[in-house]
């Protein structure tokens, strides 16, 4: 029994504390799931679910299975036939199901998809297979020229109010901080129905192979210094919006998360550091977490939460874009 | 009862009945037949219920040796049993079929007929197989269409049943076996109606059993085999009579009525032809034909042939019969007439011997040869026969169908002549092997079948080759039932689904009247019009032929469907055809493409939707002028510099005219001269790769990774350049070993190269400006076409490199090389011809190679065109095939009988060096053959030999001249895919292997049966999806390297070219040089596994960096030097198996179907590679002690 109370509540959940390991790979597998509710995570995040993928998978499929057939009168196909593949959603609601059975604890389903029909029809199925909420992965690189910043933002709003349209669970949408007035649009989507924004989403960074010259894929995962830019934005958003906030990037340590719940977050998603450390490291912060409540008096994270938030503390500039500069001068 | 309609082909029929009345299938992959066995594992893996309500287990096997072993084993323990084969694969089943008819046993095999393998191999059809088997003791009963074949697959297994005679059902390989029928599907009522369950339960009675003991398959002495052999006859007089009566029987259930000899035609006919098969078919026709014009003619169609009937035979025959001719579809040289033939003059002989003939004379009976090897059999050429009939003496021992000018044995007919219904319609379609083309007709005929009442049949013809192929698709459909067995040469629809087929091909000479032509180009109408040859204008003209264009490509490429047209095409010839109404039409394609497609997600049935909502917008109709405008000829098959041989026999098979071609042009014991592809400029690429002469750092990796070799480097000097093309690009040498001032070119053979990239995938080197490029990159191929042809040309005649001067473990040098393997018909991309073209490079001038049936011996010996070469010296390999089972074995016999010459020439060198000079003969007796020089230093050696010798008067002498050639090392290559070497071959493998002499082994290891499409070999990997393992492999692949270093005198190679060229030909090197049997085995990237070609590379990359492909030599030799013969080349695993595996379609397409098994095949498969990557790090470490391990 906790000494303190670490209750938060989430996209209209209570959890019994903040911690929610991320959309990521290790919810690939139920044991892992098992395992962090095991170790005191409130909620999980599944993997997610992409549309792109699915029907790239489908067309591989289709492409390998049926290039070359006809072509040869002593090879008319290359593949024995099958009864039937497990293409599209099912393998994702599948386990997803499984997982809602395996576990007590909230599980949040992770969507990125990649056409308007997409996003409704696979959020509905999410819904269908037990998801207790949903997270709308959503990124778009603005790399087209002719298209500007409104009909970009105008397309997440679209969706989330499809979506939103479409089913009845509580969804979040998981942003990118690449959006010029992100105040703004936060406000858009929380007066769109979002129940939730998480901060942010880390897009996959490519880097340059300088022997082989060629763009490649490296994971960067996040340390305790990617947090600042979601701690800025949700000290920013604390307060004025109705959705509940979600910290991702860079929450590693307790103090990551007190930190962060301070600025006004309901959850704190991890993953790297479970990745790092074993998803048992979840019951390290935890720890780690009370033991610093009991420590500095706080009985609750209620009681410290949006304390350090934009609106709360004695100079609100520091959040503030010029941050930076002032921060030169009083060194001058 | 209302039976079910379906249009399926002749295997499916047979498959279905057998499948549903038997309990085991023991099977081999062997065309034409693999389908049958194909469709009963797809059956039993989708938990089909057979008759008795349960899954028949469908076991393949090593051989068709062992499927009949199997099939043995299963029918002694009582179990229904089947198999299905052709051909060799027949042949193999001989030992075990007359055991199994000895012992009375109840089985049906059900065999598509196919061609022996005599001069050459033919998967074609005709009866030589199944009459070479006609002494085993099995009843044969044929069937002649696709209806029959279901028919009769029944009655052969009721009759099995009753009369205890095992049966052959057979029926004409492609023809029947791949022809798509709409046919009246058998219920499982009337399967059940047909066979007694009282029967079945006597088959299992007879079967071995520990709790009824007996023994069968004694061996028995003189004073009792005779006897034991004549038991049977009883059972073989009442055989058929119970053929009979299970036909009667079926007749009564559904309304079919068949005779074990059908008569057809004039009931008072003074002219008959006794036939068997499909040729039956279009005999009908001719017989109806000249019947309505007065004629007296009919037909005999022979249903059982063995036990053959002389009294049922007799009773067909109608009294007024004045001259028969009997249709035989083999040959048998030698013979006193073909076995049909020969069974009918005995049978009315001994009618009128024994007085129970009815007949009022005695017949004159002739006997002919027709369609051996699928060769076309149309009524007029049955009207050739009944028209030799008329003639007072008719030629004896004919052929039909082609010109024989050298013995005069065949007929002539009139290639015109067509008396085809005029209501049906015919469809010719011309497609590219890979555009989807053959599965849209398909489609389209079964939607015609199933959804119309018409009758409909389909027939698809496949060229030669594997990649750029062109698939002719035959499409009859009408009220009338079609019995035309033969392909349409009078046609009212004509599709172009390739424009460049056009310069090729004159399809629009048989259109009839008022046909129409569909042609898919991206040219807008007037241009369309003017691309075609002047010949086509005239026709479409004269003709009044209606014109419609498509862009195809434009529409697959907006709808996501790449290069493959089908659903378009499809479109456009029901919007055209009006078989449907249009919007009926348009619903029916939609239905099909979602039972096609369904499974396969719904983005691909939205996509093709997609191409068939937007194919109607882009189809227009194109007015025809009123006069020919066009210049264009059609292109010549071969350049008219090309040797006689090519421009007068080559060049006619190439232009689809090969039917034309006399005997007398024919070599008479199926001996050719290679070096013909470089005569046969596909121009099938549409993107080639160019050379960037800046970029470019000469490490010649594009040569060594081409399968098709166009793409070539050469050094040369500056002084050897002459009337260079302007076009023809060189550039200094980077190196100095061929001088300070060498020059070296890169130069591509545009018109050859298939445009698969894979150069330029492997290309290094990368321009720094832009790093999009490379040093090669794709470029569009026709631009290039004429003035890249012309370099191609100048740069062949360059001089090629000194082979003295050659690092020979050097890829980059030795890719100067001339390969003497080149432009075959293998697949873009393909895997094994990389190494075949080395093996060609680096020993090609001395090389004699033994070719195991498959991918190889096709692509490598398939006519029209061989790729094997030969350099300016006129050396090259020599090429053989003889079988699949047996070629370790063939190539020993090389061996032996090289080994021999040199033996000999050895021993007359001695008797003759005086005459020969005792320098001479002792440095050629000694001499050092170990690298290039001292096998250039021999030749000159052996070359004096011989003039010395041309004035030499002995028999001795003239003998040294010839054997004198082996005075000079050859090298015995023995090669052909893991389905020989894993499976039928093993046995032969093995042995030769142990035989201790110098030969080199190459297994193209693709890791399934690639030439027959996929089936699992025991090289298959576990948890990879093939054939027979459509649930996965659950076995892991068989060690063959491992084995082979076991025996400790092999050396031993295991290779990957995409993975480390050095290894790869650092080991080709050794193998060749160790003189012993050596063994390479080399990962072959295939289409079978469902990868792109153009980056297999990677995968073999990736195959080695998981472990999954350890590359190791094993070479003896070390031995003796104190040296560890075993050198495990391979870096330690640094990715995982399935990080490798799933970049591939076979394995991934296993976690989309059993998700749960992948999963389970997948840990056990990682657990292979760790285990065995121990045991070759352990053999690597300490050889001596770790084969004692194992």
């Amino acid at each position: 029994m906790s000494k303190v109370d670490l209750t938060t509540h989430y996209l209209g959940m209570t959890l019994k504390n903040p911690i929610v390991p991320s959309a990521s790979p290790l919810s690939r597998d139920i044991a892992n799931v098992k395992r962090m509710e095991d170790a005191g995570a409130s909620a999980v995040v599944m993997y997610s679910l992409f549309e792109e993928q699915l029907t790239h998978e489908a067309m591989e499929l289709y492409h390998h299975t049926s290039y070359h057939s006809d072509t040869h009168a002593e090879a008319l196909t290359y593949f024995p036939e099958q009864a039937g593949y497990i293409l599209g959603p099912d393998e994702y609601l599948e386990h997803l199901h499984n997982i809602k059975k395996s576990v007590n604890i909230p599980v949040i389903g992770s969507l990125n998809g990649c056409t308007d029909g997409g996003w409704t029809k696979y959020a509905k199925l999410i819904e269908e297979a037990g998801a207790d909420a949903l997270e709308l992965n959503m990124y778009m690189l603005a790399t087209d020229l002719n298209t500007n910043s409104q009909e970009i933002e105008d397309i997440y709003v679209e969706t989330l109010r499809s979506v939103k349209a479409n089913i009845g669970i509580p969804v979040a949408m998981k942003i990118s901080p690449y959006i010029s007035a992100l105040a703004n649009f936060a406000k858009r989507l929380d007066d769109n129905g979002a129940e939730g924004l998480v901060l942010f989403n880390r897009f996959y960074q490519p880097d340059i192979d300088l022997e082989n010259l060629e763009v490649v894929p490296n994971v960067l995962l996040s340390n305790s210094q990617s947090m600042r830019l979601p701690l800025r934005w949700i000290a920013i958003l604390y307060g004025r919006i109705n959705a509940s906030l979600a910290a991702t990037s860079g929450v590693n340590t307790a103090e990551d998360v007190i930190k962060l719940t301070m600025t006004g977050a309901s959850v704190t998603q991890m993953f790297a550091a479970l990745h790092k450390f074993g998803i048992e490291h979840i019951r390290t912060v935890l720890n780690d977490i009370e033991t610093w409540m009991i420590e500095h008096e706080y009985d609750s994270l209620k009681m410290m939460r949006g304390s350090m938030s934009h609106k709360s503390v004695a100079n609100p500039a520091a959040f503030e874009r010029a941050n930076y500069m002032k921060a030169l001068n009083s060194f001058m | 009862m209302e039976r079910k309609k379906v249009t399926i082909d002749g295997n499916e029929a047979a498959a279905y009945v057998a499948y549903n009345l038997n309990e085991v299938c023991a099977i081999y992959p062997i065309t034409p037949s693999s389908n049958m066995g194909e469709l009963c594992d797809q059956w039993a893996s989708e938990k089909k219920l057979n008759l008795w309500g349960i899954i028949p287990t469908v076991q393949e096997m090593q051989s068709e040796g062992g499927a009949s072993g199997a099939v043995h084993g299963a029918l002694q323990n009582g179990a229904l049993t089947t198999t299905f084969t052709a051909s060799q694969g027949l042949l193999l089943m001989i030992p075990n079929m007359y055991k199994i008819a000895g012992e009375l046993t109840s089985t049906v095999f059900h065999v598509t007929a196919r061609s022996i393998a005599a001069q050459a191999l033919s998967i074609f059809g005709d009866h030589s197989d199944v009459m070479a088997v006609r002494q085993t003791g099995f009843g044969m009963i044929c069937s002649g269409s696709v209806q029959e074949a279901m028919d009769f697959a029944l009655i052969s297994q009721a009759a099995t049943l009753e009369s205890r005679i095992p049966f052959m059902h057979f029926f004409d390989g492609f023809r029947t076996s791949h022809e798509v029928m709409k046919i009246e599907q058998l219920a499982i009522e009337d399967m059940k109606q047909m066979i007694s369950e009282e029967l079945v339960l006597e088959h299992r009675k007879r079967a071995l059993s520990p709790d009824n003991p007996f023994i069968r398959g004694t061996a028995q002495n003189p004073d009792v085999y005779f006897q034991g052999r004549e038991t049977v006859n009883k059972y073989y007089d009442a055989c058929p009579g119970i053929v009979q009566k299970q036909m009667d029987k079926l007749a009564g259930i559904t309304g079919r009525n068949y005779n074990l000899f059908d008569y057809y035609g004039d009931p008072q006919a003074d002219r008959v032809i006794v036939i068997m098969g499909s040729g039956a078919e279009a005999a009908k026709e001719m017989v109806d034909w000249s019947n309505a014009l007065g004629e007296k003619t009919g037909m005999i169609i022979v249903r059982l042939y063995r036990p053959f009937s002389k009294g049922h035979f007799m009773k067909a025959l109608p009294q007024t019969v004045k001259k028969i001719a009997v249709l035989d579809r083999t040959k048998e040289p030698g013979s006193g007439g073909e076995p049909l033939y020969l069974d009918i003059v005995n049978a009315i002989s001994e009618s009128f011997s024994d007085g129970t003939s009815e007949l009022k004379s005695f017949p004159k009976i002739i006997g002919g040869r027709y369609g051996l090897s699928s060769k076309e059999f149309t009524p007029s050429m049955v009207k050739a026969v009944y028209d030799e009939l008329k003639k007072e003496q008719p030629k004896n021992h004919f052929t039909i169908g082609i010109i024989d000018d050298v013995t005069f044995t065949s007929l002539e007919f009139d290639p015109d002549l067509s008396v085809e219904a005029p209501e049906t319609f015919r469809g010719k379609f011309y497609g590219l092997g890979a555009d989807g083309t053959v599965g849209a007709n398909k489609n389209s005929i079964k939607i015609i079948g199933e959804e119309t009442d018409n009758y409909a049949q389909g027939f698809f013809v496949y060229d030669s080759k594997k990649s750029g192929s062109m698939t002719t698709s035959h499409l009859r459909f009408g009220p009338k039932p079609i019995r035309s067995t033969y392909l349409i040469n009078k046609a009212n629809f004509i599709a172009c689904h390739q424009p460049t087929f056009l310069e090729k091909i004159d399809m629009l000479e048989d259109a009839v009247e008022g046909a129409t032509f569909l042609i898919n180009t991206n040219l807008s109408k007037e241009k369309a019009w003017e691309a075609l040859p002047k010949k086509a204008q005239n026709d479409i003209i004269s003709k009044k032929i209606r014109m419609y264009i498509i862009d195809a490509y434009k529409v697959a490429k907006e709808t996501g469907m790449g290069l493959r047209i089908n659903s378009i095409m499809q479109t456009c010839f029901f919007a055209i055809s009006n078989i449907l109404p249009r919007e009926e039409a348009i619903d029916k394609i939609k239905k099909s493409i979602e039972k096609t497609y369904g499974k396969k997600g719904e983005a691909v049935v939205k996509m093709n939707y997609d191409s068939v909502d937007k194919t109607l917008e882009n189809l227009f109709e194109v007015e025809i002028p009123k006069t020919a405008t066009s210049t264009k000829k059609l292109r010549p098959a071969v350049l008219e510099i090309a040797p006689e041989f090519v421009r007068k026999v080559t060049s006619m098979m190439i232009e689809g005219k090969g039917d034309m071609i006399p005997v007398s042009m024919m070599p008479a014991d199926g001996t050719f001269p290679t070096a013909t592809a470089m005569w046969e400029k596909r121009n099938i690429a549409l993107e080639v790769p160019v050379w960037d002469t800046k970029v470019c750092i000469q490490c010649n990796k594009c040569a060594i990774v081409c399968p098709h070799a166009a793409i070539r480097p050469k050094v040369f000097n500056e002084t050897e350049l002459n009337g260079t093309p302007e076009t023809f690009k060189y550039t200094k040498y980077r190196g100095k070993e061929f001088g300070e001032t060498a020059l070296y070119a890169l130069q591509v053979a545009v018109e050859d190269c298939t445009g698969c990239g894979i150069c330029v995938e492997v290309c290094p080197a990368k321009n720094k400006q832009e790093t999009r490029f490379k040093a090669i990159n794709m470029m569009p191929q026709e631009e290039l076409r004429e003035k890249e042809s012309v370099n191609f040309d100048y740069f062949l005649n360059l001089p090629e490199v000194d082979r003295t001067k050659i690092n020979m473990t050097s890829v980059k040098d030795t890719q100067f090389l001339q390969p003497l393997f080149e432009f075959s018909g293998a697949c873009l991309g393909c895997g094994e011809t990389p190494y075949v073209k080395l093996v060609s490079q680096l020993f090609g001038d001395r090389s004699v190679i033994a070719n195991a049936t498959g991918c190889s011996s096709i692509y490598g010996g398939n006519m029209p065109t061989t790729p094997w070469a030969v350099n300016k010296e006129g050396r090259g390999p020599a090429w053989s095939n003889s079988l699949f089972e047996d070629n370790a074995e063939f190539g020993l016999g090389y061996r032996l009988a090289i080994d021999k010459h040199n033996e000999y020439a050895r021993s007359l060198m001695k008797k003759l060096a005086s005459v020969i000079g005792e320098k001479l003969a002792d440095e050629i007796l000694n001499a050092r053959q170990d690298d290039e020089s001292g096998i250039y230093e021999q030749r000159i050696r052996v070359s004096e030999l011989k003039k010395k010798l041309e004035s030499v008067k002995s028999d001795e002498a003239k003998s040294l001249i010839w054997l004198s050639d082996y005075l000079v090392k050859k090298s015995v290559w023995i090669m052909g895919g893991d389905g020989w070497a894993y499976d039928i071959g093993f046995g032969g493998v093995d042995h030769v292997l142990l035989s201790g002499k110098n030969i080199n082994m190459l297994v193209l290891d693709t890791e399934v049966y690639s030439n027959t499409g996929g089936q699992t070999s025991k090289s298959t990997p576990r948890a990879a999806v093939a054939k027979f393992s459509a649930a996965g492999k659950t076995t892991a692949k068989k060690d063959l390297g491992l084995l082979a270093v076991s025996y400790g005198n092999v050396y031993v190679a295991r290779v990957a070219l995409g993975a480390n060229d050095t290894q790869t030909l650092r080991a080709f090197i050794e193998a060749e040089k160790y003189d012993g049997p050596s063994l390479i085995i080399a990962y072959s990237h295939c289409i079978a596994h469902g990868i792109n070609m153009r980056t297999a590379n990677t995968n073999q990359k990736a195959a080695v960096e998981s472990g999954y492909w350890p590359l190791f030599r094993f070479n003896p030799e070390l031995i003796d030097n104190g040296e560890s013969p075993f050198k495990l080349d391979s870096k330690p695993p640094k990715i995982s198996l399935q990080e490798y595996a799933y970049m591939e379609t076979r394995y991934k397409m296993l976690t989309k179907s059993h998700p749960e098994e992948a999963k389970f095949l997948m840990k056990l498969a990682q657990d292979d590679v760790t285990k065995r990557w121990k045991i070759y790090e352990d053999l690597s470490a300490d050889y001596q002690k770790a084969i004692v391990k194992i």
